[in-house]
């Protein structure tokens, strides 16, 4: 159990997707100037990023790793999640349009998203097991909504600020994405602490 | 080699068969005249109509529940085309634009104090009630520039000022206005009153020298009170819009000096 915790606080606070690795910058600055749309989001890339994980780790270990085709893996791993978001985006219209309608729009924006085959290359990389692999996703993606969130609160409040015009926009949203990157390596160590602590 | 060719083969192909099975088992046919009013819709997403974004407006047109014309940003041809899609008589729409009724620039309208606080009108308003003396002229902090979505309105000397052939007459303006004084006026008409000042003229003199003052001279010069061009709201000109006035001489024998032809295009005053 204390494995999964310090799995899950690595994963979203020291070693965060997109303020330590710098994954998934795209949706970060793209979708982040609204909290709903960040929440929207998020949402997409749990979905995705879980969905994306269990497919790849079932190819890697089923297909490539018997045959020994690890060299290839990049190429299978992004032909899978692309059909499997495609696949979702169809099924989750027909079975649960509410949902779809909640997060349709960015399903395919993050279609083969850095962050989504990142996750499935540290897994391929760290040869885990198949649940272990699931929940490293999983923490992943929450670490990308919270730094999505964060993100999207302080630039609602900056739409407010009056800088000078070299700032204004992506300029000033890049300087912020900066500093919480910043405020972000603060908490590095702490997984190393808390495997001491328990 | 030749296992590596067949096993990207064989997913490829699994994801090509899953994708072909979902597509006709799963997917949700929708009604393709959503798509055909989508493409004769404006694509401006202005939100304009009341619904969120031009895909929105054709689906409640195609459901019924939204009335045809209801698009400013399209217009009478716009109209036109959803009819002919739908099936059912268009009815005319005028092109409307946004209009500020106000003329009062820096140098004519006296600021009672000195705003240097977040540059947004509706902020300002609610600090004291404002730097400008006149509480219904324009503050010119770019409330309606920062919502228009087609970037028409321009702020030049502590005024906001609508583009004509920008505006798509969305409206949005109107609402973020905390004075209160942008409306939405026909394209057609070209002479309108630039200001909303309906005190008497010595109290509008006060704080502005190009305000209203009631004379009714511009009625006086447009064929009297039967021709019905203007219209009065306490000592206020109004313009009236179902029967715009044309005569420009109006706008050169108004002694305030409010009355313009045409600003959206600045070949007023």
């Amino acid at each position: 159990m204390s494995y999964y915790l310090i799995l899950l606080v690595g994963a979203v606070l020291v070693n965060n997707f997109v303020l330590s690795r710098f994954l998934g910058c795209c949706p970060f600055l793209g979708v982040s100037k609204r909290m709903d749309t960040a929440l929207g989001m998020s949402g997409a890339v749990v979905f995705v990023m879980v969905a994306a994980s269990a497919v790849t780790w079932c190819i890697d270990n089923w297909i490539l790793k018997p045959n020994g085709l690890e060299y290839i893996h990049t190429l299978a791993f992004i032909l899978v999640i692309a059909s499997l978001v495609q696949f979702i985006d169809i099924a989750m219209k027909r079975f649960l349009p509410p949902l779809h309608a909640a997060l349709g729009i960015f399903l395919p924006l993050i279609t083969t998203n850095c962050a989504v085959l990142g996750v499935a290359e540290l897994n391929f990389k760290g040869e885990t097991g198949f649940f272990e692999s699931v929940f490293f996703a999983l923490a992943a993606a929450l670490g990308f909504g919270l730094a999505l969130v964060i993100f999207s609160g302080i630039r609602e409040k900056l739409e407010h600020a009056n800088p000078p015009r070299s700032f204004r926009g992506i300029a000033l949203a890049l300087v912020t994405g900066g500093l919480l990157a910043l405020a972000f390596m603060g908490f590095s160590g702490l997984d190393k602490g808390l495997e001491r602590a328990l | 080699m030749v296992v590596a060719v067949l096993s990207i083969a064989f997913i490829g192909f699994a994801a090509a068969v899953l994708l072909a099975f979902a597509d006709k088992f799963l997917s949700v046919r929708e009604d393709p005249r959503i798509g055909l009013i989508t493409a004769a819709l404006p694509g401006a997403n202005c939100g304009g109509c009341g619904f969120p974004g031009c895909d929105g407006y054709a689906r409640a047109l195609v459901a019924g529940t939204a009335p045809n014309g209801a698009c400013a940003a399209g217009g009478g041809e716009c109209a036109k085309a959803v009819a002919e899609i739908l099936g059912v008589a268009a009815t005319a729409t005028e092109k409307r634009v946004a209009l500020v009724k106000c003329c009062g620039s820096r140098s004519e309208a006296i600021r009672i104090g000195d705003y240097n606080g977040i540059c947004d009108c509706n902020v300002a308003a609610a600090t004291a009630g404002g730097d400008k003396g006149c509480v219904y002229g324009c503050l010119g902090y770019g409330a309606c520039a920062n919502v228009c979505p087609k970037g028409a309105i321009s702020i030049s000397d502590g005024l906001a000022k609508v583009d004509k052939r920008l505006c798509i007459g969305c409206g949005k303006c109107v609402s973020a206005c905390p004075r209160r004084i942008i409306a939405l006026v026909p394209a057609s008409a070209s002479i309108h009153v630039l200001c909303s000042n309906p005190e008497k003229g010595p109290e509008v003199r006060k704080v502005c020298g190009v305000g209203c003052i009631g004379c009714r001279l511009c009625e006086r010069n447009s064929g009297g009170k039967e021709a019905g061009h203007f219209e009065f709201a306490g000592f206020l000109a109004k313009v009236n819009y179902s029967n715009p006035p044309f005569d420009s001489q109006i706008v050169s024998k108004c002694p305030a000096k409010c009355i313009s032809e045409d600003p959206h295009t600045g070949s007023g005053h």
